[in-house]
C-alpha cells in the first residue's frame, strides 16, 4: 500500500492504496466520485478522462502512485455551487448529451480544449474530442454544444 | 479491470541514480514505467507480466528539448504533447511533430512518452519510422555510464531491441539538418482519430534538377520493427523523376520497396494491402519530388 | 393562459439532462448494496460441444465463493424469449463460444479473477457451423453432425428457427402473375447482397444488481433486479420462469442507463436471471457489471444477413415482378430471431409498388453468441440489398437510379406489399426532390464526373429511399395491450408512470412533452416516475420506434382524462393557468386522497393483421425518408470516406427538433460505421476483435457534416401527430454510401462492410477478367451480368 496524495477539485486528498491501482478506481471506489465512468478500460473510449495538473488524462491508465502531488479535476469539480459551468449548460441546451455516459470524459476534453484553441476550427474540435468516444450523437450535437461554449467563453475571438 | 492490482509493486525512485542503481542490482527484475499509456492497457487485461515495477514518470531531468551542436536532443520522458508544442519541432522536423499528433488521442498525447513508444517497440508505432529517416542516435543510460548508438540498430527483432535490462533511454538526438529536404508522411490507420496504422511511411529528399540525390524512407507494420527501407531508397537514390523517366523510377522503387516488405495479416490488415499501400504511398512521395 | 413555450415542437430540456452533465446521474456500476457481493461467469471456451468435466484447482478456497451451476435454478433452466431454447446456463451441451455454465459471487471482485483461472472445463468438442451458408449446407447435406438446432420440439425445422412466405397478393395468383412478369419482362436482374454482424457498443456495458428474499421458512419469497435496460417487464417474465415465481413476486428497476439501441433489450433477461441467481445462492446483494471484452464477446449483435433478388423489369423502369429471398443469421439460439426476420421480411419490397412479388426468408442457426436486437431490428438488412438492386436495376436498363425510383415510389391510396392501404399521405417524389436538392446531387454527379477523370481521389454521390415501419409488427400492439398510469403527486404536480425506459432517446423529455401539452401545463411541472415494475404499468418494450408515437398517444389520452376529470370536478376553465390546475389537482386530493388516470393501447379498428396469410396492416404507420450520401475513394490507401451526409425524412410532426436532430445523426452515425468500420472479426465463432482499439467505431474524425432535414405531415397515430424516429436512420446510410461509391468508383460493392481491404481485393481482382488495369474508372461496368430477355 501507498499513501497518495493531491489535490482534488480544490480539496486536498490523502488515499493509501496498492499503488498499481486505478486512478479511476481510486476516485470511484476509494473517493465515491462516481462521475468518472469507465467504458473500455483501455484509454480508448475517454469516457474516464479528468484533468490531472490541467492536462486531460485517462485515469483508466494512471497508476495511483503518479497521481501524488498532482491537482486533479474530475467532472464533479467542474460545476460552482450547482452552478452549471458553460460547457455543462451548452452540453444541456444543444443535445450534447443523449444517455450521459460519455459526458463527463466529453465536457472535461471540451475544457481542455477550449483552454487550448478557445475559438476552435470544426477541425480542432474534432481532433480535441477524438479520444472520447460516444455512441449515441454522432457528435454534431457535441460540436454545436462546444461551439456555443466557445462563443460563450469571454477567451474567445482573443 | 482483469488483474489483482495488490499482487503488483510501484515504487518511485527519488532519483534517476537510484533507479538505476536498483536495475542494475537485478537486472530484470524491474519494469519501467512513464506515461503507463501501454503498461496499464497491459495490466486493464490481465496480461501485465512483471510484478515489480519503477516509476521514472517523475524525472524532470529526462523531460526535455533543447538545440544543441547543430542537434535537437530530445529527453526519453517528453510526452507527444511536449513534442507537438515545440516550435523548434514544428519548425525543424515537422514529421515528427506529425507523427506525435498521430500517437493516440489527446489523453494519450498528454501521457505516453517518445521513450516509451521507442521502448514498447511495436513494429506499428507512430513516431520510430521519422526517427529513422532523420537520422536519430539514441542515448541509453545505466548505473554504469552512457552509450550512444545509430537509431538504426537499435530495433532487433519483434519487441526486440538494443536496451539491456539495466538501462533506461535516456535521450534520441537528431541532427538539424534538412532544411530544403522535401518531406512527406503518411498514416493508414484503422481511422482518423485512435488509430493503430495498417502501414505508415514517411520519407525525406533531396533533388538536384530532376534527379534524386539522396532519399531516406522509414516505414511502420511493414515488417516485424519500425525499418529503414534501404532496398528502396538505394533504388532510387540518383533515379531521375523527369518525365520521360518518371515512370520507369516509380517501378523501380516500388519493386524494391516490395522486395524488402514483409507485412503480416493481422485483426487489423492484410499483408497483401499493407504492401501494395506501402508502395502506393512511396509513388505518391516520389510524384510529389517530380512536381 | 400561459404561453406554453415547452410544448410539442419545443425543444426543452432534457429531463435527466443536469444531472448527467453533472456527472451526477447514477449507473448501475456507481450504486452498490450494503453486504453486496460481486459476480462472474465462468464460460465456454469452445463453438460446440459436450461438456465432460469441470475441475475445480485447489489453489482456491471455494468455500469463501458461491458456485451456481444449472442444477441451482428453482424454476426452468430458460432464458424467455418466444421459444424456450436457450438455457441460462448451460448443463451439458455447449453451442457457442462465450456461452455461460457457470456462476461466481465473492465479496472481492479482485477475488473472482483467481477463481476464474483455477476453473477447467474439459469437453468432447463437436464440429459447429459459422455461417448463413455452412448451416444450409448441414441441412441440404442432411449432415446429422452439423444439425445443431433440432427444431422439431420448437415447431420449426432443422437449423432453422423461422421462415415466412409473403406475396403480394393471393398466393397462387402472384405465382402466376411472377410466372408471367418474367417472362414478358425486358431485363431480368438479380442480385445477392450481404451484411455482417454490429456491435451496439453502448459505451456503458451491461450491468445489473440482484436481490433475493426469503420468507421465514427460507424458501425464495421474491427477487429484485436494478439494472441498465430497455424493457423491464422482458426481465420480469424471463425471472419468473427461472425462479417459479408469480409475475409481481418479480421485481425489476430500471437505473439510469448508459446506451443500448437494441442491444439492451433481450440479453438483460440473462445477465439480469444470472444475477439474481447468485443473490439467492450467496445470501447477498450481487452485482454482476460486465467489463468492455466480455461484454463484446458475450452479448448480442446485429444479425448478419444475405439477401437475393430476382427482378423484372421493363425497358420503360417499371417493376413488374420480384422474388426476394432474405436469410439472416440468428446464432446459437432462437431468441429474438423470428421478429427481426419479419421485420427484415416486410420491409423487403421497400417504398415501391410491385405488381406482384414474393419474399421468402428464414433465420438459420449457427454456433456463435445469439445475435438479437439492434436498432433497425432486420430493415437495415433487406433494405441495403433493396436499394442496392435498385441502383443496380437502373444501370442495367440505362436510366438514372432517381427515375426508377421515381416510375415506382408507392403513393397515398396505393397499398403496401402486405395489402395496407395508405391512407395518410405518403409522398416520396417529393421527399426525393428535396433531398437531391439539399445535397446539390445533380450539381455534384455533373462535376464529380469531370474531375474523377483525372484526380486519384474519386468522388460520388448515391442514395436511397426508403421507409421504416412505426411500432410493433401486425397484431403486435394489440398482443402487448400496454397500459399506462397518469397520477398526482402530493403537490398535484402530474407524474407519469410508464415502463418504457430513457436510454439516451429522449424518452423522458417527449413523453413530458405529450403530458404538457395535453395538460396544458408547462414541461417543468410534469414528472416522470423512475420505470420500477412494483410501481409503473407495463407500457410495453422501449423498442420498435414505438415509444413517440404509441406510448405517447397513450400519454396524451391520460392527460386528456386527467384534464376532464379535474374540469368536471373543479370546473377548470378552459384555458386554465398552471396554478389553477395545481390548485384544483390538491383540492382533488384532499377530497378523493389519489387520482389515477389509466388507458390501455386501442388498436384503430381499422387495423387488421393476418399473422397466417401473412398480410394487412403490418403497421400503424411509417416513417419515410430519402438520404444522400458524398464520398471520396482514395486511390492509394483504397478506404472510402463519407464527406457529406443528407437525411431527409417524413417522421409525422417533430416533438423536440433538439432531440430528433440527435437521434438521425446517431442513427447515420451508426450507419457510416455499419457500412465502412465496423467488422467483427470471427474465430470459430468467437469474436476475436472484442475491444474498442480493434472493433472501430467511428470517433469525431471520422464523421461527416450531417444535415438533417426534416418534412412534417402530422399523423393521425402520434401524440399531437409525432410517429416513431428511432430507427429509421439506420435503414438509409449504408445503401446511399455503396451506391456513391459505385458512383464513383465504377464498382458495385455489394457487402457490407466494405473496408478498404476489401475494395483493395475487388480492384486487383478486376483485372484479371477485364485485361489488368489498376486504374479506377468510373465510366467501366465491371459487375453488371444482365439476363436479357429481348429477342
Amino acid at each position: 500500500m501507498s499513501k497518495v496524495q493531491f489535490l482534488l477539485n480544490g480539496q486536498q486528498q490523502s488515499v493509501e492504496v496498492p499503488p498499481m491501482k486505478r486512478l479511476l478506481d481510486v476516485l470511484r471506489e476509494d473517493l465515491r466520485l462516481t462521475g468518472t465512468k469507465e467504458g473500455c478500460g483501455e484509454g480508448e473510449c475517454g469516457a474516464c478522462a479528468v484533468l490531472m495538473n490541467g492536462e486531460l488524462v485517462n485515469s483508466c491508465l494512471i497508476p495511483a502512485l503518479q497521481a501524488e502531488g498532482t491537482r486533479l479535476c474530475t467532472i464533479e469539480g467542474v460545476s460552482t455551487d450547482g452552478h452549471l459551468h458553460p460547457i455543462q449548460q451548452c452540453f444541456l441546451e444543444r443535445g450534447g448529451a443523449q444517455c450521459g455516459i460519455c459526458t463527463p470524459g466529453m465536457i472535461l476534453a471540451t475544457h481542455q480544449l477550449l483552454d487550448k484553441y478557445p475559438n476552435p476550427t470544426m477541425e480542432q474540435i474534432q481532433e480535441g474530442l477524438g479520444g472520447n468516444l460516444c455512441r449515441c450523437t454522432g457528435y454534431m450535437r457535441i460540436f454545436e454544444s462546444v461551439q456555443e461554449a466557445a462563443a460563450l467563453n469571454p477567451l474567445a475571438g482573443k | 479491470m482483469r488483474s489483482d492490482v495488490t499482487e503488483y509493486e510501484l515504487s518511485a525512485p527519488a532519483t534517476l541514480q537510484e533507479m538505476l542503481s536498483l536495475l542494475a542490482a537485478e537486472p530484470g527484475k524491474y519494469t519501467p514505467i512513464a506515461g503507463g499509456t501501454e503498461l496499464m492497457v497491459a495490466l486493464g487485461v490481465g496480461r501485465l507480466q512483471s510484478r515489480s515495477l519503477l516509476s521514472l514518470q517523475h524525472f524532470q531531468e529526462l523531460r526535455f528539448l533543447r538545440e544543441e551542436d547543430g542537434h535537437v536532443v530530445i529527453g526519453a520522458n517528453t510526452t507527444f504533447t511536449d513534442l507537438r508544442r515545440s516550435a523548434l519541432i514544428a519548425e525543424h522536423l515537422p514529421l515528427l511533430a506529425q507523427s506525435a499528433s498521430w500517437t493516440g488521442a489527446i489523453a494519450n498525447q498528454n501521457r505516453g512518452t517518445l521513450g516509451g513508444n521507442i521502448v514498447n517497440a511495436s513494429p506499428a508505432a507512430d513516431n520510430p519510422p521519422v526517427l529513422l529517416v532523420y537520422g536519430a542516435s539514441i542515448t541509453l543510460i545505466s548505473a554504469s555510464g552512457m552509450r550512444t548508438l545509430d537509431y538504426n540498430d537499435f530495433h532487433l527483432g519483434y519487441k526486440k531491441t538494443q536496451l539491456r535490462a539495466d538501462e533506461l533511454v535516456h535521450s534520441v538526438r537528431i541532427p538539424l539538418a534538412y532544411q530544403g529536404y522535401r518531406q512527406y508522411i503518411r498514416k493508414v490507420g484503422t481511422r482518423n482519430a485512435l488509430a493503430i496504422s495498417k502501414i505508415a511511411l514517411a520519407g525525406i529528399a533531396r533533388t538536384e534538377g530532376t534527379r534524386i540525390a539522396e532519399i531516406r524512407l522509414g516505414a511502420a507494420s511493414l515488417t516485424d520493427r519500425p525499418i529503414r527501407c534501404l532496398a528502396a531508397e538505394k533504388a532510387l537514390t540518383g533515379a531521375s523523376l523527369a518525365a520521360d523517366s518518371l515512370e520507369a523510377t516509380l517501378q523501380a522503387g516500388r519493386a524494391a520497396l516490395a522486395m524488402e516488405a514483409k507485412p503480416i495479416d493481422d485483426i487489423r490488415s492484410t499483408a497483401r494491402y499493407r504492401s501494395a499501400v506501402a508502395e502506393n504511398l512511396l509513388e505518391e512521395f516520389l510524384r510529389s519530388l517530380a512536381e | 393562459m400561459e404561453e406554453l413555450i415547452d410544448g410539442i415542437g419545443a425543444s426543452p430540456l432534457r429531463k435527466e439532462g443536469r444531472a448527467k452533465v453533472l456527472g451526477a446521474a447514477r449507473y448501475i456500476d456507481d450504486l452498490s448494496l450494503p453486504d453486496m457481493w460481486h459476480g462472474a461467469t465462468v464460460r465456454s471456451t469452445i463453438a460446440r460441444g459436450r461438456i465432460r468435466n469441470l475441475h475445480f484447482g485447489n489453489e482456491i478456497d471455494w468455500s469463501e465463493y458461491t458456485v451456481v451451476s444449472a442444477r441451482d435454478i428453482p424454476g426452468l433452466n430458460t432464458v424467455a424469449h418466444l421459444t424456450n431454447d436457450h438455457p441460462c446456463l448451460a448443463s451439458e451441451y455447449i453451442n457457442h463460444p462465450d456461452e455461460p455454465i457457470l456462476l461466481l459471487a465473492h465479496p472481492s471482485k479482485t477475488a473472482l479473477h483467481h477463481a476464474l483461472k483455477a476453473i477447467t472445463i474439459e469437453y468432447d468438442e463437436y464440429p459447429g457451423v459459422f455461417t448463413i451458408e455452412e448451416s444450409e449446407q448441414a441441412v441440404a447435406a442432411q449432415d446429422a453432425e452439423r444439425i445443431i438446432w433440432d427444431g422439431s420440439q420448437w415447431n420449426a425445422t432443422a437449423n432453422c428457427f423461422k421462415t415466412y412466405t409473403m406475396y403480394s397478393g393471393e398466393g397462387e395468383e402472384v405465382e402466376a402473375g411472377l410466372s408471367r412478369a418474367f417472362e414478358e419482362a425486358d431485363y431480368i436482374v438479380e442480385g445477392e447482397y450481404s451484411t455482417g454482424a454490429q456491435e451496439q457498443l453502448y459505451i456503458e456495458n451491461n450491468g445489473v444488481i440482484a436481490e433475493c428474499f426469503r420468507d421465514e421458512n427460507g424458501d425464495v419469497e421474491s427477487v429484485c433486479v436494478q439494472g441498465s435496460m430497455q424493457c423491464p417487464y422482458y426481465l420480469v417474465h424471463a425471472l419468473e420462469l427461472v425462479f417459479n415465481l408469480p409475475e409481481e413476486k418479480c421485481r425489476v428497476i430500471q437505473v439510469e442507463t448508459g446506451g443500448a439501441f437494441g442491444g439492451k433489450e433481450d440479453f438483460p433477461s440473462v445477465i439480469g436471471s444470472h444475477a439474481a441467481l447468485l443473490a439467492m445462492k450467496s445470501g447477498h446483494p450481487v452485482k454482476l457489471v460486465y467489463d468492455r471484452a466480455e461484454d463484446m464477446a458475450a452479448t448480442t449483435k446485429r444479425h448478419p444477413s444475405r439477401t437475393r433478388l430476382r427482378t423484372a423489369v421493363s425497358r420503360e423502369g417499371k417493376l413488374l415482378g420480384a422474388e426476394i429471398s432474405v436469410a439472416i443469421d440468428g446464432g446459437a439460439y432462437s431468441t429474438l430471431s423470428p421478429v427481426v426476420l419479419s421485420r427484415a421480411t416486410i420491409h423487403a419490397p421497400g417504398p415501391y409498388h410491385w405488381p406482384f412479388l414474393r419474399v421468402k426468408s428464414k433465420a438459420m442457426a449457427t454456433n456463435v453468441p445469439p445475435h438479437g436486437a439492434f436498432r433497425g431490428f432486420g430493415a437495415p438488412q433487406s433494405l441495403f440489398g433493396l436499394e442496392r438492386h435498385m441502383d443496380k436495376i437502373a444501370k442495367t436498363i440505362g436510366i438514372s437510379p432517381e427515375e426508377l425510383r421515381r416510375k415506382n415510389f408507392l403513393a397515398t391510396g396505393d397499398y403496401t406489399a402486405t395489402g395496407q392501404p395508405l391512407v395518410e399521405e405518403v409522398d416520396m417524389q417529393k421527399l426525393l426532390t428535396r433531398a437531391l436538392r439539399e445535397a446539390s446531387y445533380h450539381e455534384k454527379i455533373a462535376r464529380y464526373a469531370e474531375e474523377n477523370k483525372t484526380s486519384p481521389i474519386k468522388r460520388g454521390v448515391g442514395f436511397a429511399a426508403f421507409m421504416h415501419g412505426t411500432g410493433f409488427t401486425g397484431s403486435g400492439e394489440r398482443r402487448l395491450n400496454s397500459q399506462v398510469h397518469l397520477e398526482l403527486l402530493p403537490d398535484g404536480r402530474p407524474q407519469i408512470l410508464v415502463s418504457s425506459t430513457e436510454f439516451g432517446q429522449g424518452t423522458n423529455t417527449i413523453l413530458c412533452q405529450a403530458a404538457a401539452s395535453a395538460l396544458h401545463l408547462p414541461y417543468d411541472l410534469v414528472t416522470i416516475a423512475q420505470p420500477d415494475t412494483s410501481r409503473v404499468p407495463n407500457s410495453g418494450p422501449t423498442v420498435a420506434s414505438r415509444t413517440a408515437m404509441i406510448v405517447g398517444k397513450l400519454v396524451q389520452r391520460a392527460s386528456e382524462q386527467m384534464l376532464h376529470t379535474l374540469s368536471s370536478f373543479a370546473a377548470l376553465p378552459e384555458n386554465h393557468t398552471s396554478q389553477q390546475f395545481l390548485e384544483a389537482a390538491r383540492r382533488y386530493l384532499a377530497e378523493h386522497g389519489t387520482l389515477r388516470e389509466s388507458v390501455r393501447y386501442e388498436p384503430p379498428t381499422k387495423i387488421y393483421w393476418d399473422d397466417e396469410l401473412y398480410r394487412g396492416d403490418a403497421y400503424p404507420g411509417y416513417a419515410w425518408a430519402v438520404y444522400v450520401a458524398e464520398v471520396a475513394v482514395d486511390t492509394r490507401t483504397y478506404s472510402a470516406t463519407v464527406t457529406r451526409f443528407d437525411a431527409l425524412q417524413e417522421v409525422g410532426r417533430v416533438m423536440h427538433p433538439v432531440l430528433a436532430k440527435g437521434q438521425i445523426e446517431g442513427g447515420v452515425a451508426q450507419g457510416i460505421g455499419y457500412a465502412l468500420y465496423e467488422k467483427c472479426v470471427w474465430k470459430n465463432g468467437h469474436m476475436a476483435n472484442n475491444q474498442m482499439t480493434n472493433y472501430i467505431m467511428p470517433t469525431s474524425a471520422d464523421l461527416p457534416p450531417i444535415h438533417v432535414h426534416f418534412e412534417e405531415v402530422p399523423s393521425i397515430h402520434g401524440p399531437n401527430g409525432a410517429k416513431g424516429i428511432g430507427e429509421l436512420p439506420m435503414d438509409g446510410p449504408a445503401p446511399a454510401i455503396l451506391n456513391a461509391i459505385e458512383n464513383a468508383t465504377g464498382i458495385s460493392f455489394n457487402a457490407i462492410p466494405l473496408l478498404p481491404e476489401d475494395i483493395f481485393e475487388r480492384v486487383h481482382s478486376l483485372g484479371h477478367p477485364h485485361g489488368g488495369s489498376r486504374e479506377l474508372d468510373p465510366n467501366t461496368d465491371r459487375d453488371t451480368r444482365v439476363e436479357e430477355t429481348i429477342a
